[in-house]
């Protein structure tokens, strides 16, 4: 249990903030509160989560504001959901090449590393998944070391190529579709993230593991291939959290 | 097949209800039309479903070949509309026929006009919503030749004759009513207070946000950890630049949020175009 703020954020949606640390603890926590709200409370059009924040989008404007930081409270106490989200750990495969990487260079020179240090840190983290944002099915991905962490980049893509791995500030992620960014390309990956044709169009969900394991510029043109006639299986193994 | 062809498309069409809802957890935008009190306008008009798609249409519309006889309505900015090229009604009930063509042009006031069809464009439903956004549905906007399946058009054999005045107050007011964001009392009490009663100049306007520019010393050392955002919240950059989000923009975001417009403000921003001032005003819940 944390002590929690409540606060509105217009009139038509609540805030709750967790103290401003990313942990995991904090984040199961998030998504436990999220699964008790979805049940016992009213007037949710919908549920954003963050590091360390929870938005309840509401149907209707917020009458009493006092009142329903007590309802919510009350809940996040008192209240109880058996948990029945499945959280997976998936394995995804990352060239770290310069072929597809556009600041792979840039990056190990301002930071005074060797490419197979970098792969070698990138890869050695079991990286959480806090939540989707920025773009569709975009992960944001907590559990990147100390040692890679980069300002973001003073003058932004005005396109970064989807499926790019980046790191920017002390955070890592994969760009889902083509977008502007900020992030330094350091790797690229085959995989799909995000494919609006599926019922499910994304595979991941916040709460779940991400392991990147590093393959040659070959094999990423095999898998890219293999990915687009909808012949590769992406490797998963449950989560017991 | 009830349709309308698309002969030349204009500066920025796109199909748009009321939003895409209950998708942020997968980092899916709201989207939808960004003046909601326009769009629903034209659509009420019409005795449609207030969620009925319309199509948005910005600054500059298109010309548009009716395959079927269809009853339309047109607000927001008011684009000279023409129907076989002869001007035609704001804000109100038209009845078109097969073969007629509607022609839209430059916005003599406002930004964005909306055309309501009769049980509204049946164009592409994605994740529960009609509205247009680049990676859900097909299309991301209107192209030349694009033929756009509409509702059933009922032979309208009545005559009330549907008209509502425009509200130009709507189109004229400089004032963004706003309520004060998650992160506003980070900021300093001077920079608070140059957030109000003074005006900023609109430097960039899409459907994914809106940048003011402002000689104001806004610039700060604040950082937040990354949180959600919606339409209509406000950031302010480190350099000082402030960014009010619209429709299309991400569902987070790691500048601090010092503003949230109201949804009327939302609507109002919406009718305005790049070099055209704003204030923003406090309101509270």
């Amino acid at each position: 249990m944390y002590n929690l703020s409540y606060k509105a954020f217009g009139n038509k949606a609540i805030l709750i903030e967790w103290p401003q640390l990313i942990s995991e603890e904090i984040l199961y926590d998030i998504l436990s509160f999220k699964n008790k709200i979805e049940d016992l409370y009213n007037n949710v059009l919908d549920i954003s989560t963050a590091y360390n924040s929870l938005t309840i989008y509401l149907k209707k404007e917020i009458l009493d504001i006092e009142k329903e930081k007590f309802k919510l409270n009350q809940i996040y106490i008192l209240g109880f959901k058996d948990t029945d989200i499945k959280n997976f750990v998936w394995y995804i495969p990352v060239c770290y090449n310069k072929a597809v990487a556009p600041d792979l260079v840039d990056f190990l020179k301002q930071k005074n590393l060797e490419l197979q240090q970098l792969i070698k840190y990138h890869i050695k983290n079991l990286y959480t998944v806090y939540f989707l944002g920025f773009l569709p099915g975009f992960p944001y991905l907590g559990g990147l070391p100390k040692v890679l962490h980069i300002p973001r980049k003073k003058t932004p893509h005005i396109k970064v190529e989807k499926g790019s791995v980046g790191i920017g500030g002390q955070q890592t992620g994969i760009y889902t579709m083509d977008s502007p960014g900020g992030w330094y390309i350091i790797g690229k990956t085959p995989i799909s993230f995000f494919d609006a044709n599926l019922k499910e169009p994304c595979f991941l969900k916040a709460g779940d593991k991400i392991k990147f394991e590093s393959i040659s510029y070959k094999q990423y043109l095999n898998l890219s291939n293999q990915v687009e006639r909808g012949l590769f299986k992406l490797k998963k193994e449950v989560l017991n959290a | 097949m009830h349709s309308i062809q698309v002969i030349k498309p204009g500066l920025y069409d796109t199909i748009q209800d009321l939003g895409r809802f209950g998708m942020t957890s997968m980092g899916i935008p709201l989207s939808g039309a960004l003046d909601i009190y326009s769009a629903k306008l034209a659509n009420a008009l019409l005795k449609n479903s207030l969620n009925c798609p319309v199509l948005e249409m910005t600054l500059t519309g298109p010309v548009l070949l009716f395959q079927k006889n269809a009853t339309i309505a047109l607000t927001g900015a008011d684009m000279s509309p023409r129907i076989n090229d002869k001007p035609v009604k704001m804000q109100t009930k038209l009845l078109v026929k097969v073969g007629d063509v509607l022609l839209l042009s430059k916005a003599n006031y406002g930004c964005r006009c909306y055309l309501a069809v009769k049980n509204g464009f049946k164009t592409y439903l994605k994740f529960n919503s009609y509205s247009y956004f680049k990676v859900i549905t097909p299309n991301s906007r209107l192209y030349k030749g694009q033929i756009l399946p509409i509702g059933k058009q009922f032979s309208v054999a009545n005559n009330t004759f549907s008209h509502i005045k425009t509200d130009y107050k709507h189109f004229n007011t400089d004032i963004l009513k706003v309520f004060k964001g998650p992160e506003f009392n980070l900021l300093s009490a001077k920079q608070q207070d140059l957030l109000f009663g003074n005006t900023f100049k609109i430097t960039k306007n899409s459907r994914m946000g809106y940048q003011f520019k402002t000689n104001l010393n806004l610039s700060n050392q604040i950082e937040i950890i990354t949180s959600s955002v919606m339409p209509g919240t406000v950031q302010l950059t480190q350099s000082g630049k402030l960014i009010a989000l619209m429709n299309d923009c991400q569902t987070t975001g790691g500048y601090p949020r010092v503003l949230q417009l109201s949804d009327e403000a939302i609507s109002v921003l919406a009718q305005k175009n790049t070099f055209q001032k704003i204030k923003f005003k406090v309101i509270h819940l």
